[in-house]
């Protein structure tokens, strides 16, 4: 999955999540959390919601590789 | 005492856990709970703390420039660990400097003793520097939560009179510079930058310009124990959030507590993981291990548990006051995660917000080799009343005894506002405490009335239910209001219902608290709308989005159904316990009140 894919990806998840943000406006280097406001249970709910999407099983080991674009990018390309 | 089973609501039995008095560490300071309670009282335990030299009594003078005169003048009082790896330290010496030149900075602004000064921002160190700068300047302290949407923030200065400010630029862009024109009253905005270097936004000051000026010398102003010190913004089940008063006399519990239940030792490294914008981040974020003169660590990064994990084992970390919400995120991760740490300095956890369920607390022995401690607490209690201690067995699920120089009971009310105490063990009621410790609030800011309503007589009525075991363990039931609880924050529906009704397609909301298995609870709202206008998927998001917008992350539902029409009672008023029972499946009780039902 590319970076213009996985942006997408979150940006659908998140308009359940948190529909006021804007992920368009985020550089794959920022940490999510911050760019967004997002606390720790949107966050959770956001690995979910990739969880279902990609059909990845995504342990929570692996979370702190999903808290910007560029990271998740590369964690989803294989 | 081996032998003996707890059980849970569900029927569960969990074996009590009785303490190895040979334990690692040193003795614990409360070894014996009856003789320590026998003994205990509040006034001989002003002999732990100094006062100021004038006579009097500052809670910075206890936290921060008695040790800085003394032999801990050069130990480390904070130790920062930023968020991208940067570390800071202030020892207590440079502490005093520091709060020294804040508290100057006020008196040169003109802030007045009793003025209020609020401050808004993550963990960082100027914050505690401002806090207890503040207090030197007679100041009153109101700490908001840096993750409040512009409508709490608004709400809370404009009830509080907020003369004054401490925030970042980022912070100030994205959320306070919009208000500003409904704060009249809030003459002085002071900004922290991530480098350090001046914001420059018009109508502020920069933090680092106006420090710069400044003394490192400086005379406290004179504060007394009934001097107020400290307010602190909790929500109701009714009405805008009650700003409840505490006074510098409340050190005297966060000193007592730190000692006690927190057990902390003078070479001890302590972490509290609550954000000072609560009042566990205030009391025993900053004032408790202060006052107890050990280094005290704090870390901004948000919760993620191998950062934890790491933190503990680098930082050395020997006492730990944390959450139910990061403990139950921990037990998801697994033990395997921990594996790769070695945690020998810990040895003593301690958890508050809510209930600790009783799997995390048996969790903590195989994962931690010990567990976590319970407590008890309300921010108009100040300061922890209840809990479970190093030396004393642990029921898990339980929240513990009572501290010393604390009387607590289980009441039913009565009519006419009188209280029964019931003496048998093992029947629910409201949990009360006897009145009479120092960090029991002074007032509710503006609604003294509202204040009376918390007592009767004597006794302190929490609006918790609870019972007491044979044993004299206290085990929590549930809240007696609508009040939800949320990751460890207590959260009144009528905010969030308020900020739901502007949307201009709402007609009605009933909000409340859904039961989740990482947060406790989360926010549910229920809503009606108005004519015109049909639910669908968007307009869901849209409202989502209206309410996290104004409420913040922290504070917003997480959920939003909508329905034709809300219960109520003949006056109108939404039954939310109602909602909540449908929701949760539960017998509906007395609907005799109900005048107009759900559709």
């Amino acid at each position: 999955m590319n970076e213009q894919q996985i942006r997408a990806m979150v940006a659908d998840a998140l308009a359940e999540i948190a529909p006021e943000v804007d992920v368009g406006a985020v550089d794959d280097s920022s940490d999510l959390r911050q760019a967004l406001d997002l606390d720790s249970m949107d966050f959770l709910n956001l690995v979910i919601a990739l969880s279902q999407r990609t059909g990845c099983q995504i342990p929570e080991a692996d979370y702190p590789k999903l808290y910007n674009l560029k990271n998740m990018a590369a964690y989803f390309a294989d | 005492m081996n032998g003996q089973d707890t059980a849970d609501a569900s029927g569960h039995v969990y074996d009590i856990i009785v303490k190895d008095r040979a334990a690692r560490g040193p003795a614990p300071h409360l070894d014996d709970y009856r003789r320590v309670c026998a003994e205990f009282s509040w006034e001989s335990a002003r002999a732990m703390l100094t006062g100021l030299p004038g006579g009097g009594l500052n809670i910075a003078h206890e936290a921060v420039d008695r040790h800085a005169a003394g032999p801990r003048a050069e130990r480390v009082a904070l130790r920062w660990l930023g968020r991208s790896g940067a570390r800071r330290t202030l020892s207590y010496r440079e502490l005093r400097a520091e709060t020294n030149r804040f508290a100057n900075a006020l008196v040169a602004l003109g802030v007045q003793p009793g003025e209020r000064v609020f401050v808004l921002a993550g963990r960082v160190l100027e914050l505690y520097v401002a806090v207890l700068g503040a207090f030197k300047a007679g100041a009153v302290v109101c700490p908001l939560f840096s993750a409040f949407g512009p409508e709490p923030l608004a709400t809370r200065m404009t009830l509080g009179d907020a003369r004054v400010l401490v925030t970042t630029d980022t912070l100030y862009a994205r959320k306070v510079a919009s208000l500003r024109e409904r704060l009249p009253g809030l003459r002085h905005v002071i900004l922290l930058t991530e480098s350090g270097a001046p914001a420059g936004v018009p109508g502020t000051h920069d933090w680092s310009t106006l420090l710069a000026e400044c003394s490192t010398d400086f005379e406290i102003v004179p504060t007394n124990a009934d001097s107020i010190a400290l307010l602190h913004f909790t929500s109701g089940t009714t009405g805008r959030p009650k700003g409840a008063l505490h006074a510098h006399g409340a050190v005297l519990t966060h000193h007592v507590t730190g000692h006690y239940v927190l057990d902390l030792h003078d070479d001890d490294v302590f972490w509290c993981t609550a954000d000072p914008g609560w009042v566990t981040g205030m009391s025993y974020g900053i004032i408790a291990p202060l006052s107890n003169g050990v280094t005290n660590l704090v870390v901004e990064a948000e919760f993620d548990a191998q950062t934890w994990y790491g933190v503990l084992q680098d930082e050395a970390i020997s006492v730990w006051y944390t959450a139910p919400t990061a403990i139950r995120m921990m037990m998801k991760l697994g033990l395997e995660a921990l594996a790769a740490y070695c945690l020998p300095r810990l040895r003593f956890m301690a958890s508050v917000g809510e209930p600790l369920n009783p799997e995390a607390v048996v969790w903590a022995m195989q994962a931690f080799g010990m567990p976590f401690h319970d407590n008890w607490w309300q921010t108009e209690t100040g300061g922890i009343m209840i809990g479970n201690f190093a030396a004393q067995d642990v029921k898990p699920g339980s929240m513990g005894r009572p501290i010393p120089g604390i009387e607590a009971a289980i009441v039913k009310r009565s009519t006419g506002g009188a209280i029964e105490i019931i003496g048998d063990p093992d029947v629910e009621g409201e949990l009360a405490l006897r009145r009479g410790w120092p960090s029991l609030m002074r007032d509710y800011l503006h609604e003294h009335e509202r204040y009376e309503k918390c007592f009767a007589g004597e006794w302190y009525l929490s609006g918790d239910l609870a019972r007491r075991d044979a044993d004299g363990y206290f085990w929590f039931v549930g809240r007696a209001d609508d009040v939800i609880k949320s990751a460890g924050h207590l959260i009144g529906p009528f905010e969030v219902e308020s900020a739901l009704m502007e949307h201009p397609a709402v007609a009605e909301v009933g909000v409340i608290g859904k039961p989740d298995p990482m947060a406790g609870e989360v926010v549910k709202a229920f809503v009606a709308l108005k004519a015109g206008f049909a639910p669908s998927d968007e307009l869901r998001k849209q409202l989502l989005g209206h309410a996290r917008k104004r409420l913040g992350a922290a504070v917003a539902p997480r959920e939003i159904a909508f329905r034709e029409n809300l219960p109520k009672t003949r006056s109108g008023k939404i039954m939310r316990r109602l909602l909540r029972a449908r929701e949760l499946g539960l017998p509906e009780g007395d609907l005799s009140t109900l005048e107009s039902d759900e559709r």
